[in-house]
């Protein structure tokens, strides 16, 4: 019985916890220079189409929690065999709250051998990153991280 | 000091995949920034990116505000042929620059 009672406080602190939480989101998202969902749903579009993406053979190398987004490193990789009939066309990768939705377009072919791009890429703010692959039969696939951005780009000012 | 750092194996073996690392000085100026006055600092990236291996373009990239100061980037090729590989960035206000780097293929 005591068992229940704690599963009890404990479901109500988890809800409590939770809801301070959701409480909080609105003064995130309400900063205008912010990237929207809409935006970065519009940014997929613009690159995908009408394609289904589904998730998985992508990889999303990222730091879960980063002390300045200035400078992050990434790594994307997929899957893929890169023969002249199955490779990576291009790799696609977008962020959630940044004040605009795309990091980086890279154009790939089948010469490329390994499917793999590295670069540095500033984040505003702590957030999803998603990255897009489009093969070579026009299919696209996605994988997504969460980062914590501990000091935020773009904030401090230029002198 | 040279504004671009590549980095390309000087020898390969035919058909072995190898990695390639760039590196290209520029401030990525974001266009979101104020000045302590409050006027915005105009943008001034990198907005593209190119490499072609003996005439051939084998990486393209579009660079946006989010990509880090002095952008720094790693892709990978087939060693096809001995030759040139060429490097090309081309950003706002008139920006262009090219770098070469040259491969053995035995």
């Amino acid at each position: 019985m005591p068992n229940s009672d704690h599963a009890t406080r404990r479901t109500f602190l988890g809800l409590a916890g939770s809801a301070a939480a959701a409480g909080l989101i609105p003064i995130v998202t309400v900063r205008p220079a912010d990237a929207t969902p809409a935006m970065l749903a519009t940014a997929i579009r613009n690159v995908v189409g009408e394609a289904n993406v589904r998730i998985g053979k992508v990889k999303l190398d990222i730091p879960p929690l980063v002390e300045n987004g200035n400078t992050v490193p990434m790594t994307v990789s997929v899957t893929s065999p890169m023969t002249a009939n199955e490779y990576v066309k291009s790799i696609h990768v977008f962020n959630e709250k940044n004040p605009q939705p795309n990091i980086g377009n890279f154009y790939l072919g089948p010469r490329a051998g390994r499917a793999q791009v590295s670069t540095r890429i500033r984040l505003a703010d702590s957030q999803k990153v998603t990255a897009i692959a489009r093969l070579s039969d026009d299919t696209f696939w996605s994988a997504t991280s969460d980062v914590v951005v501990t000091l935020a780009a773009c904030t401090e000012e230029a002198i | 000091m040279p504004s671009a750092l590549i980095n390309v194996p000087k020898r390969a073996k035919r058909g072995d995949v190898i990695e390639i690392k760039t590196l290209m000085s520029h401030i990525m100026e974001t266009g979101y920034r104020h000045t302590a006055s409050g006027s915005v600092v105009p943008r001034d990236i990198i907005t593209s990116f190119a490499c072609r291996y003996n005439g051939a373009e084998i990486f393209r990239a579009d660079f946006f505000p989010a990509i880090a100061a002095n952008p720094f980037i790693t892709f990978f090729t087939t060693a096809t042929e001995s030759g040139k590989l060429d490097f090309e960035w081309i950003g706002d206000k008139g920006f262009s620059e090219t770098a070469s780097a040259s491969i053995t293929v035995e």
